[in-house]
């Protein structure tokens, strides 16, 4: 593989994992804070299944890089502006509403584009994504089913839904924000164009805000930035919870 | 056994031997029953025991493969565990052997075929209700508690006829 191709797959990887990686752990804070037991087992079982789609690309990207790096490496040891997540998985957990509605955001776009994966021509990406496709599924459905009950509950309910909508819609546009590297692995087949699967994710928002009794706000002013390493002040905070053990007591294993 | 000595590989064996070793969740069914193992094969010496994920942050996949590595070990082999991704496993992989332990155990086999990469049907979106039979009683008066239970793989049912709650081997 041509030097130019490696590195933009592996910088593409990289930032797909990274948006694994950091929305697992935004949900894994939920352990043992959920509203019921059996959320509690819900955002921990959804945060293992990203966690997991996460390690599998950073371990991909990590042997394509052949740089002695391993996956832990690039989870735990980058600084902040290293990190390439979109800013909407990164934005703090707030209430559950703001949760869940984060989930149903992300999980809507990786289903097609996960499909779309399989579409490429890296056969390592099209296994993570066979597996990651069905998982979504369920991310899917169960963020949905919590947007409507919240979106067409209760007043409160109602009110905290919408105002977590205002909060994130903003964020939504960097789900289909294209830089340089992720260009050369669009035109190379290797990974889909986020805005083939537009439509797709609109429509899947559209479907769960009628049922939730919702708007579709219009964008008129994007939040982005994560994508090109600039992010929100609470990513500080997120990295060093996260990072807090490989920094203590560097290669510290279990 | 082995080829110390010049002796060939007792390849049937090897499977045998990988074949029978528990999943660390669910005990009493093998990693054979699970569908997990997907080959076990010669590479000069070396048997190759080749092994999927059920999820992609299923905590148990270590586990498996070391079992595995350490039974194939102790039986005298020569050993290489392979992790496979694609085609990705589907819970269809699960044997009518497995699917009948996990009733006995209480646990809802898996209700419908998975078709592909198509594996969850989402029609409707939102509010689809898998109709699930109860393991203990076998009426289909049962209800989702949730989606997500006690490992990746089940969800929460609970039966309204006989009362009990049961979990879920999920469609995957």
């Amino acid at each position: 593989m041509a030097a130019i191709e490696s590195q933009a797959l592996v910088a593409s990887v990289v930032q797909l994992a990274d948006d694994h990686l950091i929305l697992g752990h935004r949900l894994s804070e939920w352990c043992g804070h959920a509203p019921m037991l059996e959320e509690d087992l819900s955002m921990p079982n959804m945060a293992l299944d990203l966690i997991g789609q996460a390690r599998n690309l950073y371990s991909y990207a990590a042997e394509l890089e052949g740089n002695n790096r391993s996956e832990d490496d690039l989870a735990y040891l980058r600084t902040d502006r290293e990190y390439r997540n979109c800013l909407l998985v990164e934005r703090p957990n707030t209430d559950f509403a703001h949760a869940m509605l984060r989930q149903l955001y992300f999980a809507a776009f990786m289903q097609p584009y996960w499909q779309a994966v399989l579409d490429g021509k890296d056969s390592v990406l099209r296994g993570v994504a066979g597996k990651a496709i069905k998982e979504v599924g369920y991310h899917i459905r169960h963020a949905g089913e919590w947007v409507v009950r919240l979106g067409d509950g209760t007043d409160e309910s109602a009110r905290r839904m919408n105002a977590a909508v205002d909060a994130l819609h903003p964020y939504t546009e960097e789900l289909f924000v294209v830089d340089a590297d992720r260009q050369y692995c669009i035109d190379n087949n290797v990974l889909p164009d986020p805005q083939s699967v537009r439509t797709l994710w609109q429509d899947t928002i559209n479907a769960v805000f009628s049922q939730a009794l919702i708007e579709v706000p219009e964008v008129t002013y994007p939040l982005v930035g994560g994508r090109e390493g600039r992010h929100t002040e609470d990513f500080g905070f997120l990295l060093a919870d996260l990072q807090y053990m490989q920094r203590t007591y560097p290669g510290a294993q279990w | 056994m082995n080829a110390i000595g010049g002796e060939p590989v007792d390849l049937d064996c090897a499977i045998a031997v990988a074949a029978a070793v528990p999943d660390p969740e669910l005990p009493f069914l093998t990693v054979s029953d699970l569908g997990i193992l997907r080959a076990v094969t010669l590479d000069g010496d070396v048997v190759v025991a080749e092994v999927s994920p059920t999820y992609s942050g299923c905590p148990a996949v270590a586990v498996i493969e070391q079992a595995i590595l350490e039974a194939l070990q102790q039986a005298g082999f020569q050993v290489r565990v392979q992790r496979v991704m694609s085609p990705p496993w589907t819970t269809d992989w699960i044997t009518p052997d497995g699917r009948a332990k996990l009733l006995a155990n209480g646990i809802a086999p898996p209700s419908n075929k998975s078709t592909g990469a198509h594996a969850v049907e989402i029609k409707p979106l939102l509010f689809a209700r898998t109709s699930v039979a109860c393991p203990l009683c076998e009426s289909t008066l049962t209800q989702k508690i949730s989606e997500f239970g006690s490992t990746p793989c089940k969800a929460q049912y609970r039966c309204d006829n006989c009362g009990e709650p049961f979990d879920y081997f999920k469609c995957l």
